[in-house]
């Protein structure tokens, strides 16, 4: 009995030596060696992989944060200004600040404003639906509200406005990765600067037919009549195609141009409630702005 | 003996049912629309410029390069402009407006009754003929003929093959030129064996034509090199590639076009064409269309010019049905719905079917039952209901891994669905990501 | 005028639905439902009501209330566990283990993978299986049919079983068939007068609903006929070795819940491969382990164990086993 226990036990024993031995053995001979500033930086970038730097995940983008010499194009929009720092002072490399920005819808043709005239009935995604014909509006730009962009947010950040039709963004949420403007087959989606204080001035129309096409298929479109450029003092709108666009860079956010909108194309985000007498054009707009305002 | 392809495919319910309606000229009015691209390849380039005359058949926008085709006018009147019409889909696309104003045509073209039999022609006159007419396929790929007719360096032709399938459901425009046309097609087969210097064509036909078939076989025998192929009925043996493997038992190889099998495919509606061009001297404007569906007050088989206004055909079978809930622009299968009615029809327009609206609708989707009905459908031997997960997740590497370009969406693995997956939108999208994702060099 | 509809092609579809599908095999496994009403008579039908019933109801309750979807119980998929599980089970089971067995098939076998077309194992078999580990005794007291009831004996062993246990005391199989009450002719096993589950004992009322699936199209021949071809050629080699040891294949195809295992649960599609090669590959495997089982293993039947143990190399079976692609170059 003594002796089957003893044989048992001399055998596991020699074994375990073994197993342990070629393990180390292995483990020595097929060590990779890895930069050790690689984890470092990948622990304090946000763990989001969502792709917003322009690479496949977060190891990927700290793997060549350290390995190129000059990282001031890259940047991280998740973490923002606040990490890009930390990881320049980890790495002793200098970055630029950028300003932070978030995703704007410019497209207000919500149920009331533009007519649907027809039915798509086939699978619930705005690509498919893009790729089959021009959208179930007279508006071949709007949005097709099949919710693209809402399935590709890592974040949550993105939902479907079930009055409205419509994709709202939840700034507090929204890393400005860039995941909606890519999966958005109209290019309705653009990233803005968040502005001082969250308040943004932008055009939320990117229909390029004449005016009155443009009117008759939506009445929030933007028509190309130019008032706004006329109105704007810094010379920071731009039109083209029938289109307005203003240059985040260029824009003071003194609001001229959006009292004198005929259509109510401009929309303005987190400003306080103007005077009276002007609240009664600012009823034009879209739910978005009256929700956001009273914030 | 009847012949099929082995692998795949589906029988929907034929529904020929204009089958009888004999091909009627439909003269449009008012203003028309021709689209300058109508084509696969660069669109046309314009000639003409606001207000000038212009009579029909006349070349209004020239080819502009070589994969690329003419365009004429189909109707005499004056020009209106260039303006950026929505096609049947909404899509906005530039086209020439044009004022009707009679039926003026040009004196070169031919416009008697009489069959020209004359097949004396050389091959180089035949395809400067088929260029100059702007010929395109008429099977809805509308790939420049006369491209088509080029054999590639190093490859060899060895016989024409003539598309008489007409496997989807519902049309019949080349049914009814095989009935009314016989002749004149025949002579178009032997325009095209000459064109491309072969001596053997097959012109396949699903026996559901039996009257087609016979007329033909009667015509053949005036003409040497022609074989009538009774095929038995199934869709999608109106692709190229199935119809090949049909009639000659040949596979094209995946990746490959299919000269490889040296056989050129022609279609029924292209090969009148060809007649028409070689012999009549005359161009492509107008060609036959079936209007078409269950509650249409008259099924029609109409020979449209270019450019009418789909509303002009509407109104042509006696208006539209007050429960249409669909209409589409070819069949059933590979048709494309429209959304845009005052949209102007184009060369390729092959039919317009209207379905009501108890049966426009797709079923209820539900879960993936993993049947493999899909996969013994599919005439292409992929697996459909793994593409469709790869494609709506966006897994764009593993879709070229399992081989999403040998699609050829010909929907037969939605039809077979029990579940209503929309199997083959997303394939469909997920081929065209596929073939322009291109792999980044680490 | 009302909106038109867009939608991308096909515009039309085919005739299959899931709900037609299931329906269909409904359909099949009546004539067997009827056997097993006339040979057990009212006990037969208390386990099918209570089968049926309770898978629906435990699919109900699941959808509703723990994955908070939609209940889908009109797909009609919960009656064809309900009634394949109750096609397994004999008819003298006491209720509260079927409730058992059925919440077993529907919550572990279906559910918690995801429900319809997810799950890895046919659910109706896994309810089987677990019951007959879990209450072996009640399991495999088969009541014998009505036909064959004496005042002395209600319940007995199924065919196979007795042979098992013959060959286990080193008897001959002609002695063994000699010994027993059975008479061991085909023609009674043909149309269902021995012990068994409710669904095994008739093979021509489930022939009757293979042949009413193929017309259907429901199914192909792929799975059934290779696993019965497996069968056959399998036992066959054995029995010409040596007769006395093995038992003959028609043996083996009518019994033990071969025909049914081989045309309704072998079959499943969701538990089944993708292509027709797959499903050879896969059928050819269940017989084989149906037959190894059977003749070395300790259980008397396999045919259970051989489909679950196939169901778990599907994934494998159908990443290998892909179609031809037209036109595939070498």
């Amino acid at each position: 009995m003594d002796s089957t226990i003893l044989t048992a036990v001399i055998m596991l024993g020699v074994l375990a030596v073994v197993l342990a031995a070629v393990l180390y053995i292995v483990a020595q001979k097929f060590k990779v060696v890895e930069d050790e500033r690689i984890d470092g930086t990948e622990s304090i970038l946000p763990g989001a992989n969502c792709g917003g730097c322009g690479y496949t995940g977060c190891r990927a983008f700290a793997e060549t944060l350290v390995k190129t010499d000059d990282i001031s194009g890259m940047f991280c929009p998740v973490g923002g200004n606040a990490i890009m720092t930390k990881i320049a002072e980890y790495l002793n490399k200098t970055i630029e600040s950028k300003d932070s920005e978030t995703a704007v819808v410019r497209c207000a043709g919500s149920c009331e404003n533009r007519q649907r005239i027809n039915e798509f009935d086939g699978a619930t995604s705005c690509a498919v639906m893009a790729a089959t014909y021009s959208g179930d509006t007279d508006c071949p730009y709007g949005c097709l509200g099949k919710g693209d962009c809402v399935s590709v947010c890592n974040f949550g950040a993105i939902y479907i406005n079930s009055t409205t039709m419509l994709p709202e963004v939840d700034e507090d949420k929204c890393t400005a990765c860039g995941s909606c403007v890519k999966a958005c087959p109209k290019l309705i989606i653009e990233l803005r600067k968040k502005g001082p204080k969250s308040r943004r001035i932008y055009v939320s129309c990117i229909n390029k037919d004449k005016g009155a096409v443009a009117r008759k298929a939506c009445k929030v479109a933007c028509i190309g009549c130019a008032a706004c450029r006329k109105a704007c003092t810094f010379e920071s709108i731009i039109i083209e195609n029938f289109l307005a666009y203003i240059d985040p860079n260029k824009c003071r956010l003194c609001r001229k141009c959006v009292e004198v909108c005929p259509t109510g194309s401009i929309t303005e985000l987190n400003f306080p409630p103007r005077k009276p007498k002007i609240e009664v054009q600012e009823q034009k707009q879209d739910n978005v702005n009256s929700e956001t305002i009273t914030n | 003996m009847i012949k099929t392809f082995k692998k795949g495919g589906v029988h929907p319910h034929e529904n020929k049912i204009s089958r009888n309606a004999a091909l009627e000229q439909l003269i449009p009015e008012g203003i028309i629309r021709i689209f300058l691209s109508q084509h696969i390849g660069a669109p046309a380039e314009c000639i003409v410029a606001k207000g000038d005359k212009i009579k029909t058949g006349q070349l209004i926008a020239k080819a502009n390069g070589f994969v690329s085709a003419n365009v004429h006018s189909s109707v005499s009147g004056t020009v209106l402009g260039i303006e950026n019409i929505a096609d049947y889909q909404g899509i906005k696309k530039p086209a020439i407006c044009i004022q009707v104003e009679g039926d003026e045509w040009e004196e070169s073209i031919d416009r008697s009754d009489e069959i020209n039999r004359d097949l004396s022609k050389t091959s180089e006159d035949i395809l400067a003929k088929i260029t100059e007419a702007g010929l395109v396929g008429l099977g809805g790929a509308t790939f420049p003929t006369h491209v088509k007719l080029t054999v590639p360096k190093g490859k060899t032709a060895k016989a024409i093959i003539i598309n008489g399938a007409e496997c989807e459901p519902y049309l019949t425009s080349d049914h009814r030129v095989m009935l009314e046309h016989g002749e004149e097609l025949l002579i178009g087969v032997q325009l095209l064996k000459k064109a491309v210097n072969v001596d053997k064509a097959y012109i396949g036909i699903e026996t559901n034509k039996q009257d087609a078939i016979d007329n033909l076989k009667k015509i053949a025998e005036k003409y040497s090199g022609i074989e009538i192929v009774s095929l038995k009925p199934k869709y999608p043996q109106g692709g190229e590639k199935q119809l090949i493997k049909s009639i000659t038992g040949l596979e094209v190889p995946d990746r490959a076009l299919p000269i490889e099998t040296g056989c050129i495919v022609s279609n029924i509606c292209t090969t009148f064409a060809v007649y028409e061009a070689v012999q009549k001297n005359k161009p492509l404007f107008e060609n036959s269309v079936t209007i078409t569906g269950k509650n249409l007050k008259a099924q029609k088989n109409f020979i449209v010019r270019v450019g009418t206004p789909l509303s002009q055909l509407i109104n042509a079978t006696g208006g539209m049905p007050e429960n249409t809930g669909k209409i589409i622009s070819g069949g059933p299968m590979m048709g494309r719905a429209i959304s845009n009615l005052e949209a102007p029809t184009l060369k390729g327009s092959g039919a317009v079917l209207f379905i009501a609206s108890d049966e426009a609708r797709r079923g209820t989707k539900s879960n993936c039952i993993r049947c493999s009905k899909c996969v013994s459908a599919c005439p292409m031997g992929l697996q459909p209901f793994l593409l469709y997960k790869l494609a709506e997740l966006n897994m764009l590497e593993e879709l070229k891994d399992n081989s999403v370009h040998a699609c050829i969406e010909c929907g037969c693995c939605l039809y077979t669905c029990p579940a209503n997956l929309p199997l083959v939108d997303y394939i469909r999208l997920g081929k065209t990501r596929a073939m322009k994702h291109i792999v980044k060099p680490k | 005028m009302n909106k038109l509809i867009i939608s991308p092609s096909p515009h039309v579809h085919g005739e299959f639905s899931t709900k037609r599908l299931m329906r269909d095999v409904i359909i099949a496994l009546l004539p067997a439902l009827l056997v097993s009403f006339y040979f057990f008579g009212l006990e037969a039908v208390k386990v099918v009501c209570v089968s049926v019933s309770s898978c629906v109801v435990f699919e109900y309750l699941i959808q509703r209330f723990l994955l908070e979807t939609t209940p889908a119980i009109h797909d009609l998929s919960a009656i064809v566990t309900g009634l394949l599980l109750a096609f397994n089970l004999p008819s003298n089971l006491p209720c509260w283990i079927i409730v058992a067995g059925s919440l077993v098939a529907i919550g572990v076998g279906k559910m918690v993978f995801g429900g319809l077309g997810n799950n890895p194992f046919n659910p109706a078999l896994v309810g089987r299986v677990f019951l007959l580990i879990a209450r072996p005794v009640e399991m495999t007291t088969w009541p014998l049919p009505l036909t064959l009831v004496t005042p002395d004996a209600t319940t007995g062993a199924t065919p196979l079983a007795i042979i098992k246990e013959g060959l286990k005391n080193g008897l001959t199989i002609d002695e063994i068939k000699a010994s027993s009450d059975y008479t061991f002719s085909y023609f009674e096993t043909l149309y269902g007068q021995i012990g068994g589950s409710l669904g095994e004992i008739s093979a021509i009322a489930l022939l009757l609903g293979f042949g009413y699936l193929l017309v259907r199209k429901v199914i192909t021949w792929h799975i059934p006929i290779t696993i019965f071809l497996s069968v056959v050629i399998f036992s066959g080699t054995l029995h010409l070795i040596n007769p006395d040891r093995f038992i003959d294949p028609v043996f083996h195809l009518l019994t033990g819940g071969m025909i049914l295992g081989a045309v309704y649960m072998a079959t499943d599609y969701v538990t089944s491969p993708m292509t027709h090669k797959g499903m050879i590959v896969f059928a050819a495997g269940i017989g084989i382990i149906t037959i190894l089982i059977r003749t070395f293993g300790s259980y008397p039947e396999g045919m259970s164990f051989a489909i679950l143990f196939m169901n778990a190399l599907v994934p494998l079976i159908n990443k290998y086993m892909k179609p031809k692609l037209f036109g595939e170059i070498k």
